[in-house]
């Protein structure tokens, strides 16, 4: 299978372990990644609350590019990157009157014929083969993550259930894990506020933590990198505004089925987390 | 050639302020077979009626255009006032020189023209005219009522007391509907099956009414006056003549953890059982789905115990068809289900419930004998949370109406819940109170002021559970969107009324109107709200739209009151716009050349196959006929017929022809 | 010639929707171009489309039919019918060489008075600006009427 790579800032940044891992797990399944050349920021958390044509321009001028590059379907691992290339892209096939604006905006021709599918979708193709593959099950309960972008808006991102989605479920089955049953699953993590207001980030994200912990999961599992950084870079402020200290893991679905296939955790970008991917230790202290 | 006579209305000022009317009955008089054209003020008016018959007495008129208003208002009026100058009443049309003409468009020439033209059309269309004869059909006054809730059972009573027959078809083993679920009723909290019961065994009693339990409409053939409906009785599996109800079966039925349907999957019951204590008839039926000899091929102790032998396993569905001359379908509605709920958990908790489900906890008949106990443990919930508009007014959830009456049974769920939880705390999440109704509002304050429900304005956008407890949040949207997050024991979902299974087939079957949810269409919102568009087919109760129970046997009464009206006469008379096919002398007979597929065409299977035999009986030809009592005059059949041997009276090729020729 | 040429339209409507929602225009007092004369069926489905080639013959210039929005009819089905029949009856007119851009097919109910006057006004603009139908009397000579 080939298939278009859009990594986005993220993933060149605080999230490289989503980065390295999706491209190990990948090609480790035999898929080739095609990353779209001289790419541009997508104009996520900003650009479509304070210029409209901005929003769609940028999106716009990543999937002209990757049309020009003959790519038919473009993987963006970042939720938050899918969302707007998905948001931009269904807006312009319902006004295609705006095409012309924008193709004068990025100076190339759009066409919007590139599907763009999340990091679950491609996964979720390679299941059966994924299971098959597995050396090493992930026997560990799992507190899925899904965040917010993912499966919403269903209008435009039209993937799993909105409430209650089951997909990052059936793929940590597939690598032996059980996921635990929580109410968490689309919960907010404070998002953007990651870097402006910290307070509200430890009590939105405190509650996922707590609640994972209380429920008996030994990780959270997340598929976006603005989820991650909540759950593990702010893990500090978190532990201080709860008063307790928490040390569950969080990893990249990607990250856990590297681990499933056996390939090498440096290589999976494991050792890049704040809180230290070390399983015994965590469940003694949710024990306590 | 014809002599016609023109009669232009001035409306008032409606047609005359933009038509020049004089100058267009000027211009009328000059169109050939006018044989007079005259303007007036006010046609439709008494005199204006009669100038109307002595011109056609005088001019010796043998057709009429009267151009005034649309033919949809004063059509019969003017028919009506030609017939009485002995002129037959097809042979008068109406040109719609207001709605059509004066009102929407400018005072000009070319609208005075447009009204001429309109005329003129008629003109050339009357000469194309032939006089007509109503129909008239015989009327079979036996009723039959399609749902034995509590419309239906008041329809069924209703009629029975005016003196005719009633077939009262109820699918399930009971009468009763949901309001013999129900535990009180607002907004008196009387307790609903004390006023219901009662009803249910006169209307079991009377001897103008047949009950037909376990039964469901198959098939309805013919038209007002002339049903013939095919009714299947499903197989209770034992004699009800031989039955005494004594339910000894019952006791002994090994098979007792089968989901109650009556108590919503709250309660249990056994495999032949009747539905509750009070049902009518006191039958019971056995569920073949779940009755272990159906699944095993053996058990039979129903059948060891029974005193007078009545069990028949071996007991098939059976047909019947009855001739009818009037139905009224009352066959209610259907709850949407927690299941449907996503941010709610899917149904997954048992204490999130729906109202039905919270009905039967308060209900002294029902499985916790009306103590208030959660279902998951049993326990006495604490802290209950009711959710009004679980559905209703949700575009997303595919109802954008209002269902009517959960603003009113929320209210009473929470009094009911504190009468019997002194210390218990209710909370009611609402969008917006409607309680319009006589004693309504009243209701919904006592709730709030007397029984201290805590009513919070606002929507619930998650329900999960945590510690044995619902965690409810939701919103308060008079405090600003305050965020406010509740710890239930037990949530009840106030969920959207919706139309019944199966309604739409039912409608298909009955040939009757449904809108997009599947509750069937009144032949006029406010005009006629308990008639369909088709003829001798009446409506009553939440079928149509959400009711109450107040409302339900209002309209039920309305129903029944068109049903004895209808009954009291002995024939009815039908507009004779009806389809007829070609006859002629031989050796053509018909242009028909019998291909039929008019017959697929006809929407009311009115078209019928003929034979034309010659004298020795050798069929000739097979042609088709149109029964004129079926025929409702679509003209489908007219525009299908590949010979143009079928033609619509009152609008045949002819005279459209004539129409267009003239344009 | 072309500005002050004004189109014949020629509405075949139904009686139980668009009749009534062309009364309802009236009631509600919406004006329109007065170009359209309404001949009143009973249903779309009586509609026979060599009535709509007889008005062209007769010199209209364009053709609205109109009838009960799906599953609306009055008599069930017949709109079905008539849109059944439109589908086919529109290639073979095209086939024929008649100019399908005159005549419209469109559901108006007895509730939309503003739809109809909106309708009425489109077509009426469209033809006048498509010009008279000379091209029929073209066609009637070639033998095709």
């Amino acid at each position: 299978m080939r298939i278009g790579y859009y990594p986005g800032c993220s993933l060149l940044g605080s999230s490289r372990e989503f980065d390295e891992s999706t491209r190990a797990v990948l090609t480790a399944l035999g898929v080739e990644l095609t990353e779209v050349s001289d790419w541009n920021c997508c104009g996520a958390s900003s650009a479509h609350v304070l210029n409209h044509e901005l929003s769609l321009a940028l999106p716009a001028r990543i999937l002209a590019l990757a049309e020009q590059a003959g790519i038919t379907e473009i993987l963006a691992p970042c939720a938050a990157c899918s969302n707007r290339l998905l948001s931009a892209q269904q807006e312009l096939a319902a006004h295609p009157e705006k095409i012309a604006e924008i193709e004068a905006a990025i100076g190339m021709p759009y066409k919007g014929t590139a599907k763009i599918v999340n990091i679950l979708e491609v996964l979720g193709r390679l299941k059966d083969q994924i299971a098959a593959k597995t050396t090493k099950p992930f026997a560990k309960k799992v507190a899925n993550y899904y965040g917010c972008l993912l499966v919403r808006p269903p209008r435009v991102v039209n993937f799993d259930r909105p409430e209650d989605p089951q997909s990052m479920d059936l793929m940590v089955k597939a690598v032996g894990a059980t996921p635990v049953e929580w109410p968490f699953k689309t919960e907010c993590c404070g998002a953007a506020f990651s870097v402006t207001r910290t307070d509200i980030v430890a009590k939105l994200s405190g509650k996922l933590v707590k609640d994972a912990v209380k429920r008996g999961a030994d990780v959270i599992v997340v598929a976006c990198p603005m989820c991650h950084s909540n759950l593990d870079l702010r893990r500090s402020e978190i532990n201080e505004y709860l008063g307790e200290q928490h040390g569950i893991p969080a990893m990249f679905i990607t990250q856990v089925i590297g681990l499933a296939l056996g390939l090498d955790p440096v290589a999976l970008g494991i050792q890049r987390h704040m809180v230290p991917v070390e399983f015994k230790e965590t469940a003694a202290a949710s024990a306590q | 050639m014809s002599r016609i006579g023109v009669f232009t209305c001035h409306c008032g000022e409606n047609i005359g302020a933009t038509v020049d009317c004089a100058k267009v009955a000027e211009m009328c008089k000059h169109v050939p077979g006018v044989a007079h054209s005259v303007d007036y003020k006010y046609m439709c008016s008494d005199p204006g009626q009669r100038m109307m018959q002595e011109a056609i007495k005088e001019h010796n008129l043998d057709g009429v255009v009267v151009a005034a208003c649309s033919p949809r208002m004063h059509e019969p009026t003017f028919r009506r006032a030609v017939s009485n100058a002995g002129v037959n009443p097809y042979m008068c049309e109406m040109a719609n020189l207001r709605e059509h003409c004066s009102w929407v468009h400018e005072k000009n020439d070319a609208t005075t023209q447009k009204a001429a033209d309109l005329i003129r059309v008629l003109v050339e269309k009357i000469k194309h005219n032939t006089p007509l004869y109503p129909i008239k059909v015989p009327v079979t006054k036996t009723a039959m009522v399609v749902g034995g809730g509590v419309a239906g059972i008041q329809v069924a009573l209703d009629i029975a007391n005016g003196g005719h027959k009633v077939i009262l078809v109820e699918k399930s083993p009971s009468i009763g509907g949901h309001m013999s679920q129900l535990s009180e009723t607002f907004p008196t909290l009387d307790c609903s099956q004390c006023i219901l019961t009662p009803r249910m065994v006169e209307a079991a009693q009377h001897p103008n009414i047949t009950l037909m339990t376990y039964s469901e409409v198959e098939k309805v053939d013919g038209f007002i006056g002339n049903f013939k409906v095919t009714v299947r009785k499903k197989a209770r599996k034992l004699d009800e003549k031989l039955c005494t109800g004594c339910g000894l079966c019952i006791q002994k039925c090994p098979n007792k953890k089968i989901s109650d349907e009556f108590n919503e999957g709250l309660g249990t019951r056994t495999a032949i059982y009747v539905p509750f204590p009070q049902a009518v008839p006191n039958r019971p039926v056995i569920d073949t789905l779940n009755c272990t000899f159906y699944k095993t091929g053996k058990c039979k102790v129903c059948e060891k115990v029974c005193p007078t032998n009545a069990i028949r396993f071996e007991q098939e569905d059976e047909l019947v068809t009855i001739d009818i001359g009037a139905i009224v379908l009352a066959t209610g509605f259907k709850l949407m289900k927690t299941e449907a709920f996503p941010e709610y958990g899917y149904g997954k908790h048992k204490d999130i419930i729906d109202g039905m489900q919270f009905e039967r906890l308060a209900s002294a008949s029902g499985p916790t004998a009306g103590v208030m106990k959660r279902p998951s443990d049993g326990k006495e919930p604490e802290t209950v949370v009711f959710i009004a508009c679980s559905g209703s007014r949700d575009r997303s959830k595919g109802v954008p109406y209002c269902s009517k009456v959960c603003c009113m049974y929320t209210a009473k769920h929470a009094m009911l819940y504190k009468h019997k939880v002194h210390s218990g705390k209710a909370y009611v999440f609402y969008m917006d109170i409607r309680a319009a109704g006589k004693d309504y509002d009243e209701f919904v304050r006592r709730a709030i002021e007397e029984d201290d429900v805590k009513y919070i304005r606002g929507r619930v956008s998650k329900i999960y559970e945590e510690d044995g407890k619902l965690i409810v949040k939701g919103a308060d949207t008079l405090m600003g969107g305050e965020p406010v997050e509740i710890k239930a024991d037990m949530v009840v979902l106030a969920t959207a009324v919706q139309s019944n299974d199966r309604s739409e087939e039912l409608a298909q079957t009955l040939h009757v109107s449904y809108d997009t949810y599947g509750f069937f269409a009144e032949a006029h919102p406010k005009l006629r709200p308990v008639e369909t568009n088709t003829g001798g087919i009446f409506l009553a109760g939440a079928c149509q739209a959400p009711r109450d129970i107040p409302e339900s046997v209002a309209q039920a009464s309305a129903a029944a009151s068109k049903v004895l009206g209808l009954f009291s006469q002995d024939q009815l008379t039908r507009e004779p716009i009806v389809a007829v096919v070609n006859r002629q002398a031989g050796p053509t007979y018909s242009y028909c050349v019998g291909c039929f597929l008019c017959q697929t065409a006809c929407p009311y299977q009115a078209i019928e196959q003929e034979q034309i035999l010659a004298r020795n009986g050798e069929v000739i030809k097979t042609i088709a006929r149109i029964n004129p009592g079926l025929c409702q005059g679509c003209g489908t059949c007219v525009a299908t017929c590949r010979t143009k041997a079928i033609d619509l009276q009152g609008f045949s090729n002819e005279q459209l022809y004539a129409e267009i020729m003239t344009l | 010639m072309t500005e002050s040429f004004e189109p014949k339209i020629t509405a075949f409507v139904c009686n139980w929707c668009t009749y009534a929602g062309a009364d309802l225009t009236g009631t509600s007092r919406i004006n329109y171009q007065s170009n359209v004369r309404v001949l009143r069926v009973p249903c779309t489905g009586r509609i026979d489309f060599m009535l709509l080639m007889k008005a062209f013959q007769k010199g209209s210039d364009g053709v609205i039919v109109s009838g009960c929005h799906p599953n609306d009819c009055h008599y069930t089905s017949g709109n079905y019918h008539a849109r059944r029949r439109w589908m086919v009856y529109k290639d073979l007119m095209d086939f024929m060489g008649v100019d399908t851009n005159r005549v419209t097919f469109s559901w108006v109910s007895a509730a939309e008075g503003a739809r109809w006057a909106q309708l009425v006004n489109e077509v009426t603009d469209n033809i006048r600006n498509l010009g008279p139908y000379a091209e029929y009397k073209a066609l009637a000579v070639a033998g095709i009427e």
